[in-house]
């Protein structure tokens, strides 16, 4: 039987409107569950004093040292008792979801009824990193709970200075702008960094995230130390049939403003279907009997504009992979920085393009973990050593696809450039 | 002691058993997509099968009840199969087209609006605020809801220039994420020191090398080791309070909330943009923060009635630029929007490109 209910009048305002409510279901857990209670309570009280009371500690499972956030309330009387009693330990186990969040109603029943045994009954789908967030659970609950989802198929995800659990696309399983199997590389990479989870030993947190292409449903680019993000080297696909179709639906102001004037390096002309130019690397679509759309596509930088906007007229190549960036994060401590392009174009179709794909992963940690600072970023490293060193490291030669611009300072110690230039020189050779 | 049950270090599940059979069937070879109404997607593959989302929002914390709930209605009235997006909508897919309209109604009778797909202002990201984080300065599950209750029509509505992301971060770590229009607790006051406490529950080492201003120093007080900040240097980021929460950031007065626009990841048009601030000094007023909604809306509505079609806010701020971003929005530009971080020179301008 429940105890009764703390007051919760601001609380209570966040039940009305539209939008479903998390107050309602912290309600409805509330009536059968005293622990529900006083995290209302607790969470009032925050709402009232406008200060947060949770602090951490160490909560873990057998054979694990990281994957449970422990919270233990601050919120304590005169002589030091908590406040709200039931309450008082609040953790949350991060569990690590199927590539692309997919789910059947079968498995997500278990893990209801599991979280319902031994924890709050509250659960995030899904955290800032990906994981599912079973949010609230006693410290004697914790090892029950991830007994059971690990029996299930489930194993715990990230924390502290870890490989963290990664998110892909919804991707190749029902995307047709997916250029690689998300899933597939993000289990195999993933699964290479297990130990590298489950036991933090890294100098700060790494991230890798999927997207099968640069719309980067992910945010990849922004937020993980390693983003692979789908493209392709070929030229594009057109359809004639959808082509005509979007057109006839959409008409010549809308190809004009939204297609063709927002290509970001003009790269598509409307042209009469007699003057369209030949070539290895040209693409054409009719749009009616005499119009033409025209692609030079050594020019296109696969940004996907106009292929979201004329979807299956346009479609990605067929020689898929991906672009490989290093170093993205947010704010601590160096501020802002965007992951860098370290592979311009990795091929990722074979069994050994995705073994590639794992072995990049692995030296990428090892270097990190052997020259990062404690707390450092990848990205903070790299800013700290410079890309050049970065490169040398890991084994990756430079690309002028990996600036912006070449370098605009002059001071550069540059004795070596003539055996560079014969390095080049040879390889270029060597690839004929 | 009982013998402890060893891990099965399984790593991340194979998705395969959970796929819907139609997107099994369908795995990488698609052909393309269409949206034949708001919050509904449709995708074509080259076998010529066909699959129907629907996706609906949902408050991410969600009790089991909830869950429940939206698993009867995927058995009823979809075929058992769910996925959740990166923002934490779920998407319901069904191989029959007469089978969208009922689960569309089953899901809004049940209270979860339908929506969130193309131009529409997508559910926030966020982040776990005062319900589970150790440093938050606000909630975030309370100003989401808030905010959502009032942007739900253009939740359920495809008529922005382009989609429009939104996060909220409950501190200035920014977990939430970047977004086209995000809100973040800004610290305004350096830590407070509880003296006494700091030699127990601090590496004070660690503390001073987490300081990305060199404002921490160790220091001698009243007898006892403890830190000392540099108020004149201190940028109040909250680095220090993690490891050291006697070294108290969050204020019940003195933590606003910013306000940042233009971030945006996507490769499509322009090259990815961070978000910038152009907004800060907003009250922390739980349980619905008022002032935050009332300039989110200003900002969204600006946007929605200025941009041309496909403009993110980025891109239309690049259009108009910044000075008339800020005429438009009525925001004043005060001088701590000029960077003077790191690599700060870049962002100022050295041309006389001026629109006037």
């Amino acid at each position: 039987m429940a105890k009764k209910m703390h007051a919760t009048p601001m609380l209570d305002e966040l039940e009305s409107g539209p939008w479903p409510s998390f107050v309602t279901g912290l309600k409805r857990l509330a009536k059968d569950k005293d622990y529900m209670v006083d995290l209302m309570g607790q969470l009032e009280t925050s709402y009232q004093t406008r200060k947060g009371y949770w602090k951490g500690g160490t909560v873990g499972v057998f054979g694990y040292g990281g994957g449970v956030i422990p919270r233990f309330t601050e919120l304590k009387d005169a002589e030091g008792k908590p406040q709200f009693p039931d309450a008082a330990e609040f953790h949350t186990l991060r569990v690590q979801p199927p590539a692309g969040m997919h789910y059947n109603t079968d498995i997500l029943r278990k893990m209801a009824d599991i979280w319902e045994r031994h924890g709050s009954g509250l659960i995030a789908f899904h955290g800032q990193s990906g994981d599912i967030m079973f949010q609230g659970a006693k410290t004697d609950k914790v090892q029950d709970a991830f007994d059971e989802l690990n029996e299930l198929g489930f194993d715990l995800g990230g924390a502290g200075p870890a490989v963290r659990t990664s998110m892909s696309c919804v991707g190749a399983a029902r995307c047709e702008q997916s250029c690689y199997d998300e899933a597939r590389a993000h289990r195999q990479v993933l699964n290479t960094f297990t130990d590298d989870i489950h036991r933090p030993a890294l100098p700060y947190k790494f991230k890798f995230k999927f997207s099968g292409c640069s719309n980067d449903c992910m945010n990849s680019i922004q937020r993980s130390d390693m983003a692979v993000i789908g493209t392709w080297r070929d030229n594009m696909r057109t359809d004639e049939t959808l082509a005509r179709k979007w057109f006839e639906k959409h008409g010549m102001n809308e190809l004009v403003n939204d297609v063709i004037n927002r290509c970001p390096t003009k790269t598509i002309m409307l042209k009469e279907v007699k003057d369209v130019a030949k070539g290895d690397k040209i693409s054409s679509v009719k749009i009616n009997d005499t119009q033409c759309l025209e692609i030079d596509n050594s020019n296109c930088v696969r940004c996907m504009h106009c292929i979201n906007v004329m979807t299956g007229a346009l479609a990605h190549g067929t020689d898929t992979g991906a672009t490989i960036l290093v170093g993205g994060k947010r704010t601590l401590k160096i501020g802002d920085l965007m992951g860098t392009v370290v592979v311009p174009f990795m091929p990722l179709k074979t069994d050994a393009d995705y073994q590639q794909l794992v072995e990049l992963g692995q030296k990428v940690i090892d270097f990190f973990a052997e020259n990062a600072l404690e707390h450092e970023r990848t990205g903070e490293m790299i800013e700290r050593i410079g890309l050049v060193n970065f490169l040398e490291g890991i084994g990756l030669e430079v690309d002028a696809n990996m600036v912006s611009t070449p370098r605009t300072n002059p001071y550069v110690r540059a004795d070596g450039w003539d055996d560079e230039v014969a390095k080049i020189n040879a390889r270029k050779q060597a690839a004929g | 002691m009982a013998q402890m049950r060893t891990p099965i270090e399984s790593g991340v599940p194979d998705n395969k058993p959970y796929l819907h059979p139609t997107l099994l069937k369908n795995y990488g070879n698609w052909k393309y997509h269409d949206r034949p109404r708001p919050g509904v997607l449709h995708h074509v593959s080259h076998s010529g099968d066909e699959v129907w989302s629907v996706r609906a929002g949902t408050q991410r914390q969600m009790d089991v009840y909830t869950i429940r709930k939206l698993c009867d209605i995927a058995d009823t009235y979809a075929e058992g199969h769910v996925r959740f997006t990166i923002r934490s909508n779920i998407e319901f897919m069904v191989s029959d087209p007469n089978k969208v309209a009922p689960l569309i109604n089953a899901l809004e009778e049940s209270g979860f609006p339908v929506g969130g797909t193309g131009n529409s202002v997508s559910m926030i990201a966020h982040t776990q605020g005062w319900l589970h984080c150790d440093i938050p300065g606000t909630d975030a599950s309370g100003v989401v809801k808030a905010l959502m209750d009032e942007l739900y029509d253009e939740f359920k509505r495809e008529d922005m220039p382009n989609r429009v992301h939104l996060s909220t971060s409950c501190c200035e770590i920014n977990c939430g994420g970047q977004a086209d229009i995000a809100i973040i607790v800004q610290h305004t006051k350096p830590p407070k020191i509880n003296h006494d406490l700091v030699a127990n529950a601090c590496e004070r080492p660690a503390v001073v090398a987490r300081c990305p201003v060199a404002a921490i120093r160790p220091a001698l007080v009243n007898g006892k080791p403890s830190l000392e900040v540099d108020e004149k240097k201190c940028i109040c980021c909250g680095a220090c309070y993690p490891p050291c929460p006697p070294m108290q950031i969050n204020d019940p007065e003195h933590s606003k909330l910013a306000i940042w626009v233009g971030g945006k990841n996507s490769n499509a048009r322009g090259k990815p943009t961070f978000m910038k601030m152009v907004a800060s000094g907003l009250p922390n007023n739980a349980p619905r923060w008022p002032e935050v909604s009332e300039m989110v809306k200003k900002i969204l509505y600006t946007y929605k009635a200025d941009a041309r079609p496909w403009e993110r806010l980025s891109d239309w701020v690049e259009r108009i630029g910044w000075p008339r971003f800020f005429e438009k929005c009525d925001l004043p530009f005060t001088k701590y929007l000029i960077d003077d971080w790191r690599g700060s020179r870049a962002n100022l301008n050295a041309s006389t490109h001026i629109r006037f």
